[in-house]
């Protein structure tokens, strides 16, 4: 079960012309099997540069990126076998889907992975149902799809492939709330069943504060920040110097303990914000 | 990485070859080319290198952009060579031989004439934005517009395909990520295969296209464009004393070029 270790990232774009831009630099990470961790950063601080190594569509301008142990980008062949472990979807997929039927565009992958016919099938099966994409639709044209569809046909191409770590940048960008709700949903559904290793690039702290394990906060390249959201949202302050919102729930508690109210320190979630409020008010009223 | 094709592309500056105006910068170049094919001897070619050398240091074009812009180029220039080589009469380099003292001078003849040519041209890319270039162009023909030519039209799409070059080649670069994470190659796998599996990248590649068109189309008609009449802009091109100076430059390389073909030199 594959483990990703990051060890002093860098990547510099059209290195050597007038138009160089370094957009990660000296970034090392370890995320071991199983976990949930959210991407988070100001736009442009270089998430998804980061997550494009993960699976060797970019090579490292320096540093080293290994799965299970071994370097990625060894050679070839060695990149293009990975990316049947670490399966990336990318930001608004759906302007990448390409065949004629839903089926054969969730089937491009399997098919790469010279899967038996049968196999295949089974896979495509199963991740239509992995994000709710009914299979009355397996033969329509993708392009004809809604935009939430789309953007779950897609997904399922990449989950078909059964990737072991399954990356998605920003799946929910510009869906309405429930949209999101039912994308992350059959995310976290299959990681359930799975188990595999999810990173998810995200704007939204309270998806972050809700779902993840693990945060890791991107600013201008480098990574300011890493730890379990206890860890991250007990230094709100340095979350806004960097230009990033805490989620509502600890924003309300900053205003709550302005005011005089004594909360505890890590609260970021809505319950954890409501079992607070209510302790409180318990003790006040005793 | 398909977007380090450097074809062709702009490298913003502020050098004096960057300020020209670009109507000087057009003619010029035709100038120069007119001049490299009048060029009959050693001496027209050192002089038009050594033009070629004195723009390049002037407009800081390094000499490792031009090698790149080239590259494509590298099999044809080669043919070249060894075809003038092998192939023109004279005296042999050693009896016998198929190669002769008069076939490699016009191999190296051949080769810097190319060379320059393709190098001029970029030139002329490298230190003129698209949009200069399309407005320079539509200048210097407006006198066609009395014959009913659609000078700015044609202009007009010119400088939308330039400007969607770079645009197209981001988007095809996505796709093909986006194909690879899915186990895509493009890489490994015999010429036919990897053909094959190009195939696929053109269909939303064709998509997108068609969506930046309509898109295009709307926002242009919303801003009320209706074609080029009365059209005024908001940088006005102007012809300063460096364009008088440069145009002078470009005479005197052709006239002495001309002359020094009449003395076989
Ligand atoms: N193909 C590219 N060529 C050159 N520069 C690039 C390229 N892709 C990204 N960059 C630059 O690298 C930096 C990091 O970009 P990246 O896309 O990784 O940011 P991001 O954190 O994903 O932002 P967003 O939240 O907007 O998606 C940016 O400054 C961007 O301009
Ligand atoms: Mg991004």
């Amino acid at each position: 079960m594959p483990e990703i270790r990051v060890e002093d990232l860098s990547h510099t774009y059209s290195e050597g012309t007038p138009f160089e831009k370094t957009a990660i630099e000296h970034i090392s990470v370890t995320v071991p099997h199983g976990q949930l961790v959210a991407v988070l950063g100001h736009t442009g601080s270089g998430k998804s540069t980061f997550i494009q190594h993960l699976n060797a569509l970019l090579q490292p301008t320096g540093g080293k990126v290994y799965v299970d142990g071994k370097d990625i980008n060894a050679d070839k062949f060695s990149r293009r076998d990975v990316k049947s472990q670490v399966g990336l979807v990318f930001q608004y997929p759906e302007y990448q889907l390409f065949e004629e039927t839903v089926y054969q565009d969730i089937a491009f992958g399997p098919k790469n992975q010279k899967l038996s016919e049968q196999e295949i099938d089974e896979r495509v099966r199963e991740a239509a149902a992995f994000v709710g994409v009914d299979e009355a639709l397996f033969n329509e044209s993708p392009l004809e799809l809604s935009g939430g569809q789309k953007r779950r046909v897609a997904i399922a191409g990449v989950i078909a492939m059964r990737p072991g770590v399954l990356i998605l940048d920003e799946p929910t960008a510009g869906l309405d709330p429930a949209g999101c709700r039912q994308i992350l949903d059959n995310i976290l559904n299959y990681r359930e069943k799975t188990g595999s290793t999810v990173l998810l690039v995200s704007h939204s702290m309270d998806d972050a504060a809700r779902l993840a394990d693990r945060l890791l906060v991107f600013d201008k390249g480098t990574l300011a920040m890493d730890g379990t959201p206890e860890q991250v949202f007990s230094e709100p302050e340095k979350l806004i110097a960097i230009g990033l919102n805490v989620p509502q729930a600890a924003a309300i508690a900053m205003e709550l303990r302005r005011r005089g109210l004594s909360l505890p320190g890590a609260i970021y979630t809505h319950e954890q914000l409501k079992a607070a409020i209510l302790a409180e008010r318990g003790r006040r009223t005793c | 990485m398909l977007k380090d094709i450097t074809l062709g592309q702009y490298f913003p500056g502020d050098t004096v070859v960057h300020r020209l105006d670009p109507r000087t910068k057009l003619l010029l170049v035709i100038v120069y080319i007119v001049a490299l094919f009048q060029a009959g001897g050693w001496v027209g070619y050192a002089l038009v290198l050594a033009a070629t050398v004195a723009a390049m240091a002037l407009g800081r074009i390094r000499p490792k952009n031009i090698y790149n812009g080239l590259k494509p180029m590298l099999l044809i220039i080669a043919l070249t060579a060894v075809l003038n080589i092998f192939y023109t009469n004279g005296t042999p380099v050693r009896p016998g031989w198929p190669i002769t003292w008069e076939g490699i001078a016009r191999a190296v003849q051949m080769v810097l004439r190319i060379v320059l040519l393709i190098t001029g041209t970029f030139l002329l890319t490298y230190t003129t934005s698209p949009m200069a270039l399309t407005d320079g162009l539509e200048k210097l023909l407006n006198p066609l517009k009395k014959l009913h030519v659609p000078v700015h039209e044609m202009t007009m799409m010119m400088s939308m395909a330039l400007r969607f070059i770079p645009t197209l080649i981001e988007e095809t670069d996505k796709i093909m990520s986006a194909q690879k994470a899915r186990g895509a190659d493009f890489e490994t796998g015999n010429l036919v295969e990897r053909a094959k599996a190009l195939l696929p990248i053109l269909v939303p590649l064709f998509v997108s296209a068609f969506r930046r068109a309509d898109e295009l189309a709307v926002a242009m008609e919303s801003r009320c464009y209706h074609g080029g009449e009365g059209r005024t802009r908001m940088k006005q091109m102007s012809m300063e004393r460096r364009d008088a100076v440069a145009l002078t430059l470009g005479a005197l390389l052709l006239i002495a070029v001309i002359a020094l073909r009449h003395f076989g030199l």
